[in-house]
């Protein structure tokens, strides 16, 4: 049996996905990704041939932020081409919007008949990412799913700062004036949906359908208040922050040996 | 003639920088006038007419950045701050060696840097129009180039012929042929140079002393690749043709046109002030050379021209005359005009030319690489 490797190394977390020849899922493994990507990389070699991997018949794609980190990768393939393939997957369909909140960006990706067509990313700033929501969650002193918690049950307040770090100065003294804390987990959140909104705006969403990939999928609050903000239904998945991995995993599979 | 000096700490400069300094010496040495420009709305035939050399002074170099923002706001292009940086700190050879500068009310960055420039050298800047069409807007550029014959004539104590500008006239235009000649080659499929030689030749000060020279060398080039086509690449796949947008790219030639290279892609032709955007149209000989050379500047497609529809115009023929497979747009951190008409350049190349189109913010940092390869490498894996 051959075995189809995907792996992406993101900046938070490493997300691995082994397929069958049919493209059947054998193993999802998800771990953080530290500080250095190549002992992860070496670390899930070592989890894939505990899984009883062959490495004999076994193709890998590395991609990622870390994707160059990965020594026994047969090939490279960036991020965006790789989520443009996994969501067609996950969501069988050849024609959708991808946006990915990731740990350090965020990528919002048309993929028409199976190709990608366009796709926009987010410059050199981590406001809109994943890792603002982290940011905002640690002064907040909550974890990440307690501040879409808390949100869902605010209002009223915004955060008008498009830097994470002076919206971070701006949450502090939100905090500092008695505001309520579910009212700036409200304000943090919408920032980041506003965020894409706008980005979504640049890159013409027409009728197509929008899926959310990425760590923040799993949390319907972020969801539900992206498919108001696009005025479009977003679509998840359990699988969806697997959808680089599986991308990955899907050209291995064209990977000839 | 008074002695000509170096810079006081000259001998801790690096190796290339060195070199460009003893050439300029030695040039001024020579007895040779030299004028610092900036952009292509330079009049290049009048600094030749007053038997000077013009020199390009659009910097590059991360390092010259920090002693800009002394003055200069961060947020402002890299390219008008490491300009002004290079001036100041005396590691511009050729604003160093300038007798005086040459500068056009381009874009709002440049026009307020120029002010500060004019603290410390002889500044001469001609006042651009804000647009190309306006009802008096020819008369009022021509007067500007008046202006500046008339300057030059002061600032050196010579009289400029006509007879002087018309001879440089077909001299530039002799030299426009050979550069647009050699630009051509990037349009044979598959392309026989590398974009990053096409950015560096043309962006050499190396050559610029002596125009004929410059021709020669040119034309031996364009014989050369244009024979190494027919005897190794003719015939052959190509891989995917990238045509450059936006703004001068010399800057961040390693970490923009090179990587596009390195990660499978041929940059085949520029449409930007690096590229043929002013070489492609001649200066007419048949005029009274202050008309002609005024006429022809004007018609410039720079984005601080509104409106500029010659930038989509000059776009699509050279989408189809270089073949291109997509378009990469380079717009530098904080250059409002370019970055405005990235939205209008995007609608064009994707809806009327039907080819893909990608977008890069940059700054002459390398902080960004990882960011940038990623897009890149997205951008070529969807036009292979």
């Amino acid at each position: 049996m051959k075995y189809n490797i995907g792996i992406d190394i993101g900046s938070t977390c490493a997300k691995t996905v082994v397929l069958d020849g049919d493209k059947n899922i054998l193993h999802r493994l998800l771990q953080p990704t530290g500080w250095s990507s190549v002992e992860t990389a070496e670390a899930i070699h070592d989890k894939l041939t505990e899984l009883g991997v062959d490495w004999n018949d076994a193709a890998v794609v590395a991609t990622g932020y870390g994707r160059i980190s990965v020594p026994y990768a047969d090939k490279c393939v960036t991020e965006i081409t790789c989520h443009g393939k996994g969501a067609c997957h996950i969501f069988g369909s050849e024609d959708i919007t991808v946006i990915d909140i990731g740990g350090q960006d965020t990528k919002l990706i048309c993929v028409e008949d199976g190709m990608v067509k366009d796709f926009i990313m987010n410059d050199k700033c981590s406001a809109g990412t994943g890792r603002f929501l982290e940011i905002m969650a640690n002064t907040l002193s909550v974890k990440l799913d307690e501040l879409c918690e808390l949100a869902s049950h605010g209002g009223g307040v915004s955060i008008s700062s498009m830097c994470t770090v002076f919206a971070e100065s701006e949450v502090i003294s939100l905090i500092g004036r008695g505001e309520q804390k579910q009212n700036i987990a409200f304000g943090v959140v919408d920032s980041i949906v506003k965020k894409v909104a706008t980005q979504a705006g640049r890159l013409h969403l027409a009728g197509t359908k929008v899926c959310l990939t990425g760590g923040l999928c799993d949390f319907e609050y972020v969801c539900r208040q992206l498919s108001a903000a696009l005025k479009s239904q977003v679509l998840t998945h359990p699988d969806g922050r697997y959808a680089g991995a599986i991308g990955a995993a899907l050209s291995a599979a064209s990977i000839k040996k | 003639m008074s002695e000509i000096k170096l810079p006081q700490d000259f001998v801790s400069y690096p190796e290339a920088r060195k070199q460009a300094f003893m050439k300029l010496k030695a040039l001024k040495e020579s007895g040779r006038r030299v004028v610092g420009t900036f952009c292509t709305y330079t009049p290049q035939e009048l600094v030749d007419a007053a038997d000077a050399t013009p020199v390009s002074l659009c910097a590059i170099g991360e390092d010259n950045i920090p002693p800009a923002e002394k003055v200069l706001p961060k947020n402002l292009c890299p390219l008008i701050k490491a300009s002004f940086g290079g001036a100041v700190t005396d590691r511009c050879p050729f604003f160093y060696f300038s007798d005086m500068v040459l500068a056009e009310t381009t874009c709002d960055g440049k026009k307020k840097m120029y002010e500060y420039l004019g603290k410390i050298k002889h500044t001469h800047v001609m006042q651009l129009p804000p647009g190309q069409f306006g009802e008096g807007a020819l008369a009022f550029w021509k007067s500007e180039v008046e202006a500046l014959r008339k300057d030059l004539e002061q600032f050196y104590g010579i009289t400029i012929s006509d007879e002087k500008i018309a001879e440089a006239i077909k001299l530039r235009n002799r030299e426009r042929k050979a550069i647009l000649n050699y630009y051509k080659v990037g349009a044979l499929k598959p392309s026989p140079l590398s974009g990053y030689e096409l950015n560096t030749i043309i962006t050499s000060n190396e050559y610029a002393f002596d125009i004929e020279k410059k021709i020669e060398f040119l034309e031996k080039r364009t014989a050369e690749l244009t024979e190494k086509y027919h005897k190794e690449y003719e015939g052959k796949p190509s891989r995917p043709r990238v045509l450059i947008s936006g703004c001068p790219t010399h800057g961040v030639i390693d970490k923009v046109i090179k990587r596009i290279e390195e990660l499978g892609a041929d940059v085949v032709g520029f449409e930007n002030c690096c590229g043929p955007r002013e070489k492609a149209d001649l200066v007419d000989e048949t005029k009274d050379p202050i008309t002609a050379i005024a006429e022809k500047y004007l018609r410039i497609n720079c984005s601080v021209m509104s409106p500029n529809p010659g930038r989509l115009e000059t776009l699509g023929n050279m989408i189809d005359e270089y073949k291109a497979d997509g378009v990469i747009e380079v717009v530098l951190m904080a250059c409002h005009t370019f970055a405005a008409e990235t939205s209008t350049v995007k609608d064009f190349v994707t809806k009327e030319k039907g080819i893909p189109f990608l977008s890069i913010t940059t700054d002459y940092s390398t902080t960004d690489q990882g960011q940038i390869d990623t897009r890149l490498g997205a951008f070529i894996e969807l036009m292979s």
